[in-house]
This record gives structure tokens, C-alpha cells and sequence, in this order.
């Protein structure tokens, strides 16, 4: 029996329907159940004190300090590295067995599990280079960790720049590398935000490799060779050790906001810039 | 001096898009000098195929590791991918841009939450309920699997929702013009020219599974035994070297990053084996 | 352009931070256990309120991390939680600072409260595997254990005697995960620094003897291992002015009222 193409579209977007409310219902709960039992302990003290305590009392503050330096570090090494790979491996080269190895040798790096990242960290930047548990030894391990992310997002969003922008940019004379600038960096920037957000997010959730490197130390840093601690690094302390479970679950509800709060922003500025691009 | 600007920027691409191999081969060298000594004194096959793993006394088997790693990793892509899939299709194709502008974000939220935080509520909320309704310790596969499914959600959706909004919209239009479906005109049109995206978001995604750690450790029960069905505990590969790196010294250490070279090896299989079904895929 | 705008800040942003390498007077790392770790940070921020010149860092890692990083002198102190210091340790100056008792712990609905050291140890080695034979309900014995190599489980095993862990027991990697597990599984026995032990889970009696401070103290509970502080040959300057500070009278009271016992 043929079922008809109208019964059988009602049909998949009610499965596809109802995927997409299973995973909204999964984040909503996820996100209630740390709101509801972190933000009673959530207060403007909590967010400006130092900790107390191992934790139990005062605040996170240079915790806060830490989880946005972190980031931003790793990020700063990781995003030029990574954009610029995939504009090589898009407008400079054609397939070739170096850009298949290049692929290959991205995937690879991607698969790796971010435990190896911290113990490489801990024995190369830390001990080999002499940078000892810092933000610097945690901004560079987390920054290769996240290269293969921004590597394949910025391609994709690379690929799908339409070829008649390059050529038409071509013919009228400017250089590839003007293309690349002018072009398709410009067109391709909602995609290589989405791979930024994806390893900001990676290197904010990241707790084995960041103890490992980045260190513990719940203070202000002065400069990139302090320790700094991170929220997901302080929840797993206080979770782990049994120290206070609500002021883990007070540090988890202040970092999932500080990520929708993020988010939010990242895309609020890329709609304002593809608008007035597109004016 | 256009001209060497612009070679100059191709050399520095170049060397830039050499920075993910370098890291690579950096990572590979540093666990090869410190596990393959250990596995060739060990013995390869003794390493790869017992199942005991008992440090204190020597004995130091994988095999049900590797078992482990990868139940874990087929679980968790069983529920990750097509749900994440069926996501970002749905998003994409069927609901109208401002919505999906608003979900996108609330999902990729997802990625923002640290593993430990995963972890902690399976620990809590998920084991619990297992315990109570399947039987078993609760600390198993299955609550692995589902954790995983979970995480791996927003590295799939993302990626394959910006591979599919790729597709032109003329390649919709034309299937559309022809009398097909919205939905014929996206299975036959829009997933076949969105292909490449979405599997590299399935095996980032899978990168993620077989590499989660922390949410692992907290929810599997490591217990370093050959499963025999999805409530029993299990060690995965990952765990094995974080559990015990912290506490671990001499030749124990060594057989860690032997488990790590494994885990390398398992990883690379893994990769080869979805970029040969993409390109046979691709070839057809 | 807005992409090389962002480079250029985010690159400014790391030559400030670098920049800003303005070191401490002093700075004293601590590396190792992290059982110690919380109580090391607490007096550390104590004794820079006293030493301002002073930065104390503290970073866990587990003792393995505290005995080779003090070897390495990537730390001016080591911190180890065992029975027996490991041959790597050999070298290293050694301070008994804190000791800790270890629970054996059950679930609170489990009709269990003492057990000999045998029956404990014949139910982590799954010679007994259900709790009808220690006097329980008929259920099996769900084995919580810590992971190889920790300080906690080989000062466990080695004062227990003769554990060879049973392969169905599950493992965690810290104190507070064992507890979690074992708050939840009425089936379940596991063992921790019994400075954890809350209204959740239900210390057991062993061989008669309640895991408590007083008979900790007074040396009767049998599971007590200690906490070393490890140096690369004798400590010196701030180092050793903290390792005294934690030793003074009032280092010793803190330690004490958070959970651990005084070194002596």
C-alpha cells in the first residue's frame, strides 16, 4: 500500500516535531533543576566575595574572573589558528592528499579526549616549558583542544559562501586574498560565530583538562602565569569533595546563566552585523 | 605588491592550517614515548584482550575497557544523532526563522553547561530512577548512553542546522516546483546536498561521546568488568585514565597512557571508518 | 573589518596579561591530595592574612601529582593522604600534619550497624555478597570502592588487610561520589574520610569500636591513616614558615574543627 506524500509529511514532521519538544523538554529540566536549586543561593554577595571557607561561605568572584579569562585566552590562540586553516583549505588549495591529511589529522584531533589534552598540558606546558599551573598553560591547552571545532565550523560556514561571490569578485580584479577578506569572511561569519560559541562553551564546561593545567586556585590572577579557578572546576570541588552542595549548584546556576546571557549576546550582535550588512 | 601580499598570506594560511596537524603529531609523539614502551613490555595482545585490570598486582587488561567504550559510544550515538538530526531538520525546514533563531541558541546553551554538571544530575535524577524501575545498580551503560545522547545533542544540532540552511534555496524551490512535498523535497533534495555537514557533526559528536570523561566517571560505575548487558557498570577507556592518573605511579602510570595510546588508536579507527563511509557515500 | 579587529584586541588582551607579570614577594605552591587540598587553601588564606607578601597557590591532583611535583619542584610542597609513602617519595622530606579517620559507610535504611574487620573485609573481597549474612534484609551487597592507587583505599585495604577488591565493585574517584552513591543505594557499603560522614549515609561500627573523633583520638578506631606534607630537603623561608603555621596550636584547632584530626 502507498501511503500518500501528504499523509506521510504529516506524519515525519510530527516524529521530527516531537524529537525537537523531547530535547527542549531535556534542557528545560536540566536547566530548573540547577536554577531552582543554585539561585537561592545566588545573591550579589555570592557574585563579588572572595570564597570562604574551602567554599562553603563567601562568593566566586575571582571564579567568575577566571571562567572569562580562560576562555577568551584560548580562544584569542585558537580562533586566528582555526579560521585561517579553513580559509586555506577552501581558497588556497584544491583537494590534495595534504589537505585529505590536514582533514584527517583535524578529526583526529577533535576525537581526542580532553583527559589526554590536560595530561599533555600538564607534562609539556607545565613542567617542559616552565609556565607551572597558569592561565597560560590552561588558555593553550584548551586552545588546541578547540581548534578542530572552530577548524570544521569555519569550513563549512567557508563552503557555503556561494562561488559566484568569489568570482565575481575575482573578475573585477581584486586578489585572493581580498576575496577572502572582503567576501567571504563576511558572508561566512554566522557559521564561524556558531563554531566561537560551540569552544567557548567547550572550554567553560572543561574541568579535567583545566585542573590539570590551569590549576585550582580560587584568587584574582595578577598575571597569565597565575592560576585561576573555573565555575565548572569550582562545582566539581565542592560537588566532588562533599564540601557544599549548594553553593556547587549556587556556581552552576550563575555559570548557565552567564551562558545564556552570552549566547544571547553573541547572537544579538551578529543579527545587528548581517543587518546592516545587508543594508 | 598586491601580488606578494598575496602570496604572503598564502604561505601564512599555509602555515596556520598546519597548526591542527602539529598539535596533533605534538599530542601522539608524547603518548607513544610514554605508553608504547609499556605495551610491547607488556605484550600486546595480553594488553588489548584480558579483562583484568588490577594494578596492585599487575595485571593490566583493557579488553573490557575497550568493550566499555565502545557499548557507551554506540548507546549514546543511537540517541544523539537521529534525535539531533530529526532536530535541526525540524528547526531548519519547519519552523518558521524567528522561532528557530530563539531555539538554536537555547539549545547550544546545552553545550555551555559543564560535563560535571551532567554528571551530577544523572547521578542524582537518572541512576535513581533506573535502579528503581530496570533493577541493577543504576551506575550503568544505559545512564551512560542517555547522559552522553544528551551532551553530544548540541555539537549535532548546531552543525547540521548551519549545513542544511547552506542548501540554496533554489534547490528547494526546484523540488517544490516539481509537485514534491516539503518533506520530499528535503529527504531527497536538501539532506542529500547538506550530507557532508551532517556527518562531520555526527562524528564531532561522536568525538565527544568516546572522550567525555567527567559525566562518565560520575555516572557508569567504572567498574572495570566485561558487561553483560546495559544495567551493569562499566569502565570506559576515558575513565580508566582519569580515575586513576591522579594516583598513579611507575609502571600503573605508564599502562594509563598505554590506555591512552588505545583510546588514540580506537579514535583514529573510528574516524577512518566514517570518512570511508562518506566517501563511498559520496562516490554513489 | 571586524574580524581583524577582534584579532588585534584579543591578541592586546594576551600582551596585557602577559605584560602583567608582577611576581610575589613569595609565592609557595601546594600540589597532591585532594582531601587535603580544601584545608590547605582555607589555611593558606589564613596565613596570608597574617604574611602579606606571600601568595599561597594550591592545586589538587591527588597524592601522586603532591609527590612527584614536589620531586619536580613544580611545588614547594607535596601533600600525600597514605599508610605508606610510595619508593617515589624517597627523598622528600616528610611531616605528619593531619590525620583522618576513614567511615566505613552503609545507607541509612540498611538494618546493619556493626560489623568485624573480617566480615568487612570478606564483603569488599565479595566472599559475602549478600546482607542476610551480616545480619541484614535479603539483598545483594552493592561494593563502593575508590580508585587504584588513592591514598584513602590503599591505607583502607592495608589496614583492613589481605582486600582483593571484589570485580564487581562499582568505583568512584572521590569522597563526596562514594557518599552520593551510597545515599541513594540502600544496597550499597562504601568507606570515606569520616570528616563526610553526614545525616545522609550511616557510619558503621567496626569491631565494636564508633568512628568517632574521640576514639580516633584516643587511638582506638583502627582506620586512621595520616596526611604528609612533602618537601624537596629541608623546607626553607616561607615554606617552612607555612608548614609551622599549620603545625602552631591555632593550625591545629582549624584542622580539627573542619573534620580532620590533629597530627598528634
Amino acid at each position: 500500500m502507498r501511503i500518500p506524500p501528504r499523509q506521510v509529511q504529516t506524519l515525519v514532521v510530527g516524529m521530527l516535531g516531537g524529537a525537537t519538544l523531547l530535547t527542549l523538554a531535556v534542557l528545560v529540566f536540566i536547566v530548573v533543576f540547577v536554577l531552582d536549586k543554585g539561585l537561592p543561593v545566588v545573591t550579589w554577595t555570592f557574585l563579588a566575595a572572595n570564597p570562604e571557607d574551602m567554599g562553603r561561605a563567601g562568593g566566586i568572584f575571582p571564579i567568575i574572573v577566571g571562567t572569562l579569562l580562560l576562555p577568551l585566552l584560548a580562544l584569542g590562540i585558537a580562533l586566528p589558528l582555526g579560521v585561517g586553516s579553513a580559509v586555506y583549505l577552501n581558497e588556497y588549495t584544491r583537494e590534495t592528499q595534504m589537505t585529505r591529511i590536514i582533514r584527517f589529522g583535524t578529526d583526529c584531533l577533535a576525537g581526542i579526549p580532553s583527559i589526554i589534552f590536560g595530561l599533555f598540558g600538564l607534562v609539556f606546558f607545565v613542567g617542559i616549558l616552565h609556565m607551572g599551573w597558569s592561565l597560560l598553560s590552561g588558555g593553550l591547552t584548551l586552545a588546541i583542544m578547540i581548534l578542530p571545532t572552530i577548524i570544521r565550523t569555519s569550513e563549512e560556514a567557508i563552503r557555503a559562501v556561494p562561488q559566484a561571490y568569489r568570482e565575481v569578485s575575482c573578475s573585477m580584479g581584486a586578489t585572493r586574498w581580498e576575496t577572502v577578506r572582503k567576501v567571504v569572511l563576511p558572508n561566512a561569519l554566522p557559521g564561524i560565530v556558531t563554531g566561537v560559541m560551540l569552544g567557548a562553551g567547550r572550554c567553560i564546561s572543561e574541568t579535567a583538562a583545566v585542573i590539570f593545567t590551569a590549576g585550582t586556585v580560587a584568587q584574582m590572577p595578577v598575571s597569565a602565569f597565575d592560576s585561576v579557578r573555573t565555575m565548572a572546576v569550582h562545582f566539581y570541588l565542592l560537588a566532588r569533595e562533599g564540601i557544599s552542595g549548594e553553593n556547587a549548584y549556587g556556581t552552576a546556576a550563575v555559570l548557565i546563566l552567564a551562558v545564556l546571557i552570552l549566547n544571547t549576546v553573541a547572537y544579538w550582535t551578529m543579527h545587528a552585523f548581517i543587518r546592516r550588512k545587508a543594508r | 605588491m598586491r601580488l606578494s601580499a598575496d602570496k604572503f598570506a598564502q604561505y601564512t594560511f599555509l602555515g596556520i592550517a598546519c597548526s591542527a596537524i602539529a598539535s596533533l603529531m605534538l599530542i601522539a609523539v608524547f603518548s607513544l614515548k610514554e605508553g608504547l614502551p609499556f605495551i610491547l613490555w607488556y605484550g600486546p595482545v595480553e594488553f588489548l584482550t584480558s579483562t583484568n585490570w588490577n594494578p596492585q598486582e599487575n595485571q593490566f587488561g583493557v579488553g573490557a575497557m575497550i568493550v566499555a567504550s565502545l557499548w557507551v559510544t554506540a548507546g549514546a550515538m543511537l540517541i544523539g544523532a537521529p534525535l539531533g538530526v530529526a532536530v535541526a531538520v525540524f528547526l531548519s525546514e519547519f519552523v518558521p526563522r524567528p522561532v528557530m533563531r530563539v531555539i538554536k541558541p537555547a539549545i547550544e546553551l546545552l553545550a555551555g553547561i559543564p560535563s560535571v554538571v551532567y554528571g551530577f544530575i544523572g547521578m542524582m535524577v537518572l541512576a535513581p530512577l533506573i535502579r528503581r524501575h530496570l533493577g541493577g545498580p543504576g551506575l550503568c551503560i544505559l545512564s551512560a548512553a542517555i547522559v552522553l545522547g544528551i551532551m553530544v545533542l548540541p555539537t549535532v544540532i548546531s552543525i547540521s542546522v548551519d549545513a542544511i540552511g547552506a542548501v540554496p534555496n533554489s534547490f528547494r524551490e526546484g523540488a517544490l516546483a516539481l509537485g514534491a512535498t516539503r518533506w520530499q523535497a528535503v529527504r531527497m533534495v536538501v539532506l542529500k546536498a547538506a550530507r557532508s555537514g551532517i556527518v562531520a557533526s555526527i562524528i564531532l559528536g561522536m568525538g565527544r561521546a568516546v572522550g567525555e570523561t567527567m559525566a562518565v566517571i560520575m555516572v557508569a560505575g567504572n567498574t572495570p568488568r566485561l558487561p553483560h548487558g546495559l544495567l551493569e557498570p562499566v569502565r570506559t577507556l576515558t575513565a580508566n585514565i582519569a580515575i586513576e592518573m591522579s594516583a598513579a605511579i611507575g609502571r600503573h602510570r605508564e599502562a594509563l597512557f598505554a590506555t591512552g595510546v588505545v583510546l588514540f588508536v580506537v579514535i583514529m579507527g573510528l574516524n577512518s571508518l566514517a570518512m570511508a563511509v562518506m566517501r563511498r557515500k559520496g562516490a554513489r | 573589518m571586524s574580524i581583524a579587529k577582534l584579532t588585534v584586541l584579543l591578541v592586546g588582551v594576551v600582551a596585557v596579561m602577559c605584560g602583567g607579570c608582577g611576581k610575589h614577594a613569595e609565592s609557595v605552591t601546594l600540589a597532591g591530595s585532594t582531601a587535603f587540598a580544601p584545608f590547605a587553601e582555607k589555611l593558606g588564606g589564613q596565613f596570608m592574612a597574617i604574611h602579606p607578601g606571600v601568595r599561597i597557590s594550591v592545586q589538587g591532583g591527588g597524592s601522586t601529582v603532591g609527590i612527584q611535583s614536589a620531586q619536580q619542584g613544580k611545588a614547594q610542597i607535596g601533600m600525600a593522604d597514605m599508610v605508606k609513602l610510595p619508593p617515589e617519595a624517597d627523598g622528600l622530606t616528610a611531616v605528619v600534619v593531619a590525620r583522618d579517620g576513614v567511615a566505613v559507610i552503609v545507607n541509612p535504611a540498611n538494618l546493619v550497624t556493626n560489623l568485624s574487620m573480617s566480615q568487612v573485609r570478606d564483603i569488599f573481597c565479595g566472599k559475602i555478597a549478600n546482607w542476610k549474612s551480616v545480619g541484614g534484609k535479603d539483598a545483594l551487597i552493592t561494593v563502593v570502592s575508590r580508585e587504584a592507587g588513592s591514598g584513602t583505599r590503599s591505607s583502607f585495604e592495608q589496614i583492613v588487610g589481605n582486600v582483593k577488591l571484589t570485580s564487581g565493585a562499582l568505583v568512584q574517584d572521590s569522597n563526596g561520589s562514594i557518599r552520593e552513591t551510597v545515599a541513594g543505594d540502600s544496597q550499597a557499603i562504601g568507606y570515606l574520610s569520616h570528616g563526610l560522614v553526614n545525616s545522609k549515609i550511616k557510619a558503621l561500627i567496626v569491631d565494636g569500636v564508633p568512628c568517632t573523633v574521640e576514639a580516633v583520638v584516643a587511638g582506638k578506631y583502627a582506620l586512621v591513616r595520616p596526611i604528609f606534607l612533602l618537601t624537596k630537603g629541608a623546607p626553607k623561608g616561607a615554606t617552612q614558615a607555612f608548614i609551622d603555621f599549620v603545625l602552631s596550636e591555632s593550625g591545629q584547632t582549624q584542622i580539627r574543627k573542619d573534620g580532620l584530626l590533629p597530627a598528634k
